[in-house]
């Protein structure tokens, strides 16, 4: 965790970008320029530099953003609802196709069915995630018009509920404006779907790779001596012992699609803390830049926490 | 002699190698046997060969030169006299600039391909081999990098070393070594307690002449497939870099700023950006097919076919 | 003796790049309720043997015989579902390692339980009750304990009870005991054995004892067969074992150490390779 911050840290320090010109502006006289100096802190030891960072982002505090001139963290609360929206849609999209995919290409091996699952996955492995954003851009909302453009509603729907939870469809259920639903619907179903096969590429995958492994286990065949249907010695004996190495793939696959989610939230103009990153990445906004990528990195930490935590309650081994 | 009788198919073959060198050449010939079987690898290898092909006689093969700009025929559509695949928003051949961005594109993988696999094979078989407050440190620093969502921390260095394509390959392989040296280090655990590990040492040899004779050539063969699986990921994170303007700098005809640029007409011009994005896709499912194959040939024990 | 089942020139056949390797190579013989050692070294094909019976080779291998009869029925006949009420109900398998033949995150209890319920018409609690009962029968103390334990914390020789237990729930009429006692700890191998012989006299069932063990083999069954490079090289009663007359079987037990007659060096098996292609025994009763 330390180490997380350490990185950022030190990435901010090497930029070769003054932060203190950034404060005061171009045509700053010395004295200015010197006053911004101390009042950030610079003349101290990076060590000192170091623990005062460190102190302020345990208290939340990730300073101001240059770019919006509102703190970072008030900035991330705001932008990190859009990009859970995305990656949740994402990955529950991945699983629901992924797993069933995965298993039934394990169980019929060098069917055509798996062929297709192999093609689906190398595909995936093989795209440029923006490109594919933008032939889906092209092909659905341009030619086609079957989904909303780029962002996350139509202008006409924008404000027209309030907001609870950040997310647009959760929101829009709650205020019971069905419209309004509709509409943000149509503009997440492209880029989430996108997101979806990434992860569905990555989950078939792994979990053919799992189920293969455990298929050729001796349990299986004492299911099968017991004279269990197929179905069952798949479903009850092979698939419960791959559920806990499964967890964790979802768990890296949900944690790699909020990264993932960098590029495609700019294909779809998606005010998602991808899109929030990069921008203040170009214009050398370094406070909003390190904020977000700790925030990243932390839930990064904290998902593979959550995945162990799992692994011990359903493997009776770790006990 | 029967060996003046013998085909150099029937000496590869043969079960009894006569020499050090015969086996290894053997060993060789019959992994290649296999991979050639393996079609898919196949198409892949031909597709890496052609790009690198395209990319050594870049000039003799673009029908125009990639930076003249001709703006009276500027977003020519597909199959315009004289530009095959259309010009781009400045005029420009679009065919000639994919076929100079190859040579970008291989450049960025051979760089990364020579930095990050070695990198990580020294930090993985030292803190292996070395073991303690060593691989306590150096394992740490790993999974620091691993904790951190690749393409932003890549993004992060670049924007602290500045954009180019010099410095994109330097942070695309600051966030490849991570797995690399995972890997062999737990190559190196398992070869450093076997029996032959013991033997040697008992003869004498010192730490140094273990690992780079012993440990590194067992952990070649799963690195290769790594590296192979691992090229069409640079490569996709280099487009993306490209993309987001972090990467090669116009006018440059790198594939990721080509799709770029073509982004802002997509809707009336989609040929600009979708011409580069096929090449990108063929190329790195070229990697993925012979990553594959040669993981069926040198890593039998995790296969998928 | 009634015959329980009757093998006719079984074929195992595994494709390759080079070509079909044959495992089994047209194997015919026939069980009663008896015990049958099938005696052999590794890739002899006696496991396969047993596995072929039940039908559980998967593709690419192939299954080739005249018939697999069970009481008269051909097993190859039988359909996929047909075969499912064969397996466990008639013909069972206890294998070699209960670390890996059980599954390791489901509890005993449910895995007995549902070795019952698939051919019993039982209630849970009905289940639950004969599951306690059958593991009582292979001697272990404390069974609603280890009904609710995993796999993982049972000993091997527990495991291997435990198994048995499972296989002999829903009462079948051939158990194939398929190296059963190699993986155990040499000091309960024997407790196992005579566990599992106690049951099998007492239901009268038919076993098939797989195994690599020839002294093994000749105090526990009442038949063997020899089985070399996919064939039957001989057969015989277990007693009258040390008058076999194959040059294999000899060579066999020529490598073993005996108490009784001690020797400086154990002979060194020489093999023919005419024995692979001498025709398979029949080993009818």
């Amino acid at each position: 965790m330390l180490g997380l911050l350490f990185v950022t840290f030190f990435i901010g320090r090497v930029m070769p970008i003054d932060p203190v010109l950034a404060v005061v502006g171009e045509r700053a006289t010395q004295d200015q320029y010197h006053a911004a100096y101390l009042e950030l802190g610079l003349d101290r030891t990076l060590v000192v530099q170091f623990s005062y960072y460190v102190w302020d982002v345990i208290h939340g505090d990730f300073g101001m953003s240059l770019l919006t001139a509102r703190p970072v963290s008030q900035d991330i609360t705001r932008v990190f609802p859009a990009t859970m929206e995305l990656a949740t849609i994402g990955i529950i999209f991945g699983i629901v196709l992924g797993v069933p995919l995965g298993v039934v290409a394990a169980v019929r091996r060098g069917s055509w069915i798996d062929q297709i699952a192999r093609v689906v996955a190398l595909v995936g492995y093989s795209m440029p995630i923006f490109w594919l954003g933008l032939m889906g851009l092209l092909l659905f909302y341009g030619i086609l018009g079957w989904v909303g453009g780029p962002g996350r509603q139509g202008i006409f729907y924008e404000d027209t509920f309030p907001s609870v939870t950040g997310m647009i469809l959760v929101d829009a259920a709650l205020a019971r404006d069905w419209g309004a639903f509709k509409d943000a619907f149509s503009h997440i179903v492209l880029p989430a779907s996108l997101l979806g096969y990434y992860s569905l590429a990555y989950i078939s995958r792994m979990t053919r790779s799992f189920m293969l492994e455990q298929l050729s286990a001796e349990y299986v065949t004492t299911a099968r001596v017991k004279g269990m249907s197929e179905w069952a010695v798949v479903w009850r004996h092979a698939f419960r012992n791959i559920r806990v190495q499964l967890i964790t793939v979802i768990a890296l696959s949900y944690a790699g699609l909020l990264e993932g989610s960098v590029l495609t939230e700019i294909i779809f103009s998606w005010p998602g803390i991808g899109n929030y990153i990069t921008t203040a990445l170009l214009s050398a906004d370094m406070n909003a830049v390190l904020g977000g990528t700790v925030v990243v990195g932390l839930i990064f930490v904290c998902l593979n926490i959550f995945s162990d935590l799992l692994y011990k309650i359903f493997d009776p081994r770790s006990k | 002699m029967t060996t003046e009788t013998q085909t150099l198919r029937e000496w590869l073959l043969s079960e009894t190698p006569t020499s050090r060198r015969h086996a290894r050449l053997a060993a060789f010939y019959k992994g290649w046997l296999t991979l050639r079987a393996n079609h898919m690898a196949m198409i892949g290898l031909a597709i890496i060969a052609l790009l690198i092909g395209t990319a050594m006689f870049a000039p003799l093969l673009a029908p125009h030169d990639p930076f003249v700009q001709d703006l009276a025929f500027r977003l020519q559509p597909l199959g315009t006299e004289g530009h095959i695949l259309g010009t781009d928003s400045l005029g420009r051949d679009i065919l000639s600039r994919m076929i100079y961005g190859s040579r970008i594109t291989l450049y960025i993988v051979a760089l990364v391909v020579m930095i990050a696999p070695v990198a990580g094979l020294l930090v993985g078989t030292i803190a292996g081999y070395a073991g303690g407050w060593t691989d306590i440190i150096l394992m740490r620093i790993t999974d620091i990098f691993l904790a951190f969502p690749r393409l932003i921390l890549a993004l992060a260095f670049v924007a602290a070393l500045g954009a180019g394509i010099e410095n994109a390959v330097l942070a695309i392989a600051l966030t490849a070594w991570p797995p690399y040296a995972r890997m062999a280090r737990a190559e190196t655990l398992t070869i450093r307690s076997s029996d032959y590990i013991s033997a040697i040492r008992l003869q004498g040899a010192g730490p140094m002449r273990i690992i780079t004779k012993h440990i590194w050539p067992l952990c070649i063969s799963s690195l290769i497939v790594r590296v192979t699986l691992d090229m069409a990921g640079i490569i996709l994170a280099a487009a993306g870099l490209g993309f987001l303007g972090l990467g090669a700098q116009p006018p440059s005809p790198e594939w990721g700023a080509m799709i770029s640029e073509g982004r802002r007409f997509i809707l009336d011009y989609w040929w600009i950006a979708t011409m580069p994005g096929l090449a990108i896709f063929t190329v790195s499912l070229a990697f993925n097919l012979l990553g594959d194959g040669l993981r069926d040939v040198l890593d039998p024990k995790d296969s998928t076919s | 003796m009634t015959t329980l089942l009757d093998v006719d020139n079984l074929w195992v056949r595994f494709p390759n790049r080079t070509g079909v390797f044959d495992a089994v190579r047209g194997v015919s013989f026939s069980l009663g309720r008896e015990r049958l050692g099938i005696v052999g070294e590794s890739g002899s094909g006696k496991s396969l043997t047993g596995r072929a019976i039940l039908r559980l080779i998967r593709s690419p291998g192939i299954v080739e015989a005249g018939h697999i009869n069970l009481h008269g029925e051909n097993l190859l006949e039988k359909s996929e579902a047909q075969m499912r009420k064969v397996r466990g109900e008639k013909i069972s398998m206890v294998m070699q390692d209960p670390k890996f033949s059980l599954n390791p995150v489901m509890t005993v209890g449910d895995q007995i339980i549902e070795a019952y319920r698939l051919h019993a018409k039982a209630s849970k609690a009905e289940a639950y009750k004969k599951s306690v009962e059958m593991l009582e029968a292979v001697s272990i103390r404390d069974a609603d304990r280890v009904m609710k334990a995993y796999p993982h914390e049972m000993s091997g020789g527990m495991g291997q009870r435990i198994m048995i237990a499972m296989m002999l729930i829903p009462n079948p009429e051939i158990l194939i005991a398929d190296e059963p006692t190699s993986a155990l700890d040499v000091s309960v191998q024997g407790q196992v054995l005579s566990i599992m012989d106690k049951l099998v006299k007492e239901r009268g069932m038919g076993l098939i004892f797989i195994s690599h063990d020839l002294n093994l083999v000749s105090q526990f069954c009442d038949r063997v067969l020899i089985m070399y490079a996919g064939r039957i090289v001989e057969v015989c009663e277990a007693d009258k074992l040390h008058e076999a007359k194959h040059p294999y079987t000899q060579g066999l037990l020529g490598s073993l150490p005996r108490f009784d007659a001690p020797r400086d060096r154990l002979q060194v098996l020489t093999r023919d390779p005419a024995w692979r292609e001498a025709p398979s025994v029949e080993a009818r009763l």
